[in-house]
């Protein structure tokens, strides 16, 4: 315990997974406010660290940065503009001279005026410079998934478009823990990261968050259940409904290993490949739609590397291909019922 | 607001228009007044209620949970709608953001088609499946209806250009708010209109907020009208009807002669951006109560109605019963409406979806093309 106290006076902790923080310092936060609690420690240990975006200033739609204007005051902590190809380029200007450009985008749907600046900029820019130039301290935090009745512009997952962009990060947390733990990571990574928070947990999901500044692995995925029979790989708020399904496995006497990817791009292949190397079966779950999802790239990899391990194809259960609707959410969506059905097929194969 | 009314004995009715403010044109160009008949009047102030009562019942059904989503309400800004289908044709485009109620109803779709698009019935206007942020109306030239903010300033343009290819006598009328005023889009598409002499109206309903965003902290420069550069521009009180048409009017003629025209309609929304924006963090309901009290434009044209006896207390009270009832009947109707059926999830994905592969999440679930 002394030993702890020291490190972290020494500023952050880095850790492999949550359940290695020992920390007893801590308080029940949902997501929004392991959010706001992250970007509050970085503020505060960073003097150069800013924090910009529509309507910021006064906490944010989801209440992300509530009370962080009035800490941090307005130059570092202001809105900008309604314009996304705006502030993802003002944020890698800031980042190539040395700033830590937080930068927020209020829906990932809306993300795409900026598609061209971080596909384009962003991600070659240290590339094409010869190492000279980078925007590494750039950070851009979007919301993402689907939230019950957010539609066609409100309830995309766009990270396949990014995975698919040498140069950048992707990030998705499942849990207040590791969302606070990943995106002080993903700030203090030297490389710019895409970190995406599902919205339809900023409130639902709570846990007791430690206190620290620490900061959880990247590219590093978490086998969050362990099991013998089947490996289910998935991110965000999917996590929450493969225990769902593999609790209704259970009771048929399958055990589930259930990994959670974390990082989407560059993911933690070793772990997926060790996992269905010891159970043989494998299904990818993401809302996106199929084509062309992290699932198809997810399962490609994998069975170039378990080939002769695997007792059944690898299965994902995902979005249809098909805009994310109105009121076919319920349909549209891959659920518990709809994993539970590919277990099993899975199984019996 | 001062007005002066005269009659002449043909019952027509003479009102007095607010200032205009211009950028690049000459002021003696713009009307001073507009005229008006009492059945005009009427119809100005039952059209209004109509819009502003469908509002409301939008809220009251989104806080029954019967309206799911996200659902942005345009009262207070009625006499813009009221003044662009007055001004304009249903052969002039329309192309607007995600605050499109109004404009749906007076485009062509009925209470009844609004409401249950709104909850996602078969029977809305796009079939439940566009939802409260996109109306469209093929017939009536009304373009929807979009989400993306900005997005639907270029797409405008591009009907501008067609209307001209095709040596049509019309022009687009392309609707956005203050906040979108800063999307770089605007300015691409607003040079190009002006390259090309294109009869496109760039219509800014500056409602002073952009979400939560004030315009002077998101905007270096709040003269919208004067935000086209070279193109020119006018200022007008979007709550005044009258002024709203007759600058529509003069739009119009301008843009077949001469090209774009940028118009920033001053205005005012007495919901927050959102049901989700209790719209009283950065504006105080002091404000939002002063305007309704002084700057109203139902009661705008109330006043013109009683000043000048086209009507009394009790006739325009029976007005607002027959919409209140209007409406009413379109909820219940709305409310008893099926759903689409969950088929209607994977049609009209590309024109001939039988000729195409949809994935199911299940392979055994997918819409297999035709020829198999």
């Amino acid at each position: 315990m002394q030993l702890l106290k020291r490190v972290h006076q020494f500023g952050s902790t880095k850790h492999r997974f949550a359940s290695d923080i020992g920390s007893t310092n801590r308080q029940k936060m949902n997501l929004f406010q392991a959010i706001n609690n992250a970007l509050d420690i970085e503020l505060g240990a960073n003097p150069k660290a800013l924090l910009f975006g529509e309507d910021v200033k006064f906490g944010g739609v989801f209440r992300c940065s509530q009370g962080l204007n009035e800490k941090y005051g307005t130059d570092r902590v202001f809105n900008t503009p309604l314009c996304e190809q705006g502030i993802g380029a003002f944020g890698i200007g800031l980042a190539s001279v040395g700033y830590t450009a937080i930068a927020e985008i209020q829906f990932g749907d809306y993300i795409f005026p900026a598609f061209d600046q971080i596909v384009n900029e962003a991600a070659k820019f240290r590339y094409r410079s010869g190492n000279q130039f980078n925007c590494g301290s750039l950070t851009i935090r979007s919301t993402w998934g689907a939230v019950g009745h957010g539609a066609l512009y409100h309830s995309q997952s766009p990270e396949a478009y990014f995975a698919h962009t040498p140069g950048l990060k992707v990030v998705v947390p499942r849990d207040p823990i590791q969302a606070k733990g990943l995106l002080l990571a993903s700030i203090r990574d030297k490389n710019p990261v895409i970190f995406f928070e599902p919205k339809a947990l900023y409130r639902n999901a709570e846990d007791e968050v430690p206190l620290d500044d620490y900061e959880l692995e990247l590219s590093k995925a978490e086998v969050v259940q362990q099991g013998k029979h089947i490996t289910l790989i998935g991110y965000g708020t999917s996590i929450r409904v493969l225990r769902e399904a593999s609790k209704m496995a259970e009771k048929d006497g399958v055990s589930c290993e259930i990994i959670d990817l974390q990082t989407i791009y560059p993911y933690d292949g070793q772990t997926l490949v060790d996992s269905v190397k010891k159970t043989g079966r494998c299904i990818i779950t993401h809302e996106a739609p199929q084509t062309c999802g992290m699932g198809a790239e997810l399962s490609a990899f994998i069975q170039e590397k378990c080939f002769l391990h695997l007792e059944a194809p690898i299965r994902r259960v995902t979005g249809y291909d098909t805009p994310f609707p109105l009121v076919h959410e319920p349909i549209y969506l891959p659920d518990k019922f709809k994993i539970y059905e590919a277990i099993k097929e899975s199984v019996n194969y | 607001m001062i007005f002066r009314i005269s009659r002449s004995c043909f019952s027509s009715i003479s009102v007095k228009l607010p200032s205009f403010k211009v950028h690049h044109l000459e002021l003696q160009q713009l009307p001073k007044t507009a005229t008006t008949t009492s059945s005009e009047l009427l119809a100005y102030y039952k059209s209004m209620q109509l819009q502003r009562r469908m509002e409301i019942a939008c809220d009251n059904l989104y806080k029954q949970r019967l309206i799911r989503g996200f659902l942005h309400l345009a009262d207070g800004q009625e006499s813009i709608y009221e003044g662009l289908h007055a001004g304009l044709t249903y052969d002039d485009c329309v192309i607007t953001a995600y605050r499109d109620h109004c404009i749906a109803l007076l485009r062509g779709d009925t209470p009844h088609q609004i409401i249950a698009e709104m909850m996602a019935k078969q029977t809305g206007s796009t079939k439940g499946k566009g939802g409260s942020m996109h109306y469209y109306k093929k017939a009536t030239n009304f373009y929807g209806g979009h989400g993306i903010v900005g997005a639907q300033i270029p797409l405008g343009t591009g009907l501008a250009f067609a209307q001209k290819y095709l040596k049509k006598p019309n022009v687009t009328l392309i609707m956005f708010g203050d906040g979108a005023a800063n999307q770089g889009q605007l300015y691409e598409a607003a040079n190009m209109a002006q390259l090309w002499h294109l009869p496109a109206i760039y219509f800014i309903e500056n409602n002073l907020f952009g979400m939560g965003t004030s315009i002077d902290r998101a905007s270096a420069n709040t003269k919208f009208y004067t935000r086209g550069d070279v193109i020119p521009g006018i200022q007008i009180d979007g709550n005044n009807v009258f002024q709203v048409r007759e600058t529509l009017k003069f739009a119009k003629k301008h843009c077949l002669e001469k090209g774009p025209i940028f118009i920033e309609a001053m205005t005012y929304r007495y919901h927050g951006h959102s049901m989700s924006d209790p719209g009283v963090t950065y504006r105080t309901r002091e404000e939002v109560q002063q305007q309704r009290k002084t700057r109203d434009c139902i009661n705008y044209v109330k006043n013109i109605i009683l000043e000048n006896k086209v009507a009394d207390e009790h006739q325009l009270e029976e007005i607002d019963n027959s919409t209140q009832n209007e409406i009413d009947i379109a909820v219940e109707q709305a409310k008893v409406d099926p759903v689409p059926p969950s088929t209607e999830l994977t049609t009209d994905v590309y024109v001939d979806n039988e000729n195409h592969f949809i994935r199911g999440i299940l392979y055994k679930d997918s819409v297999l093309p035709k020829s198999q």
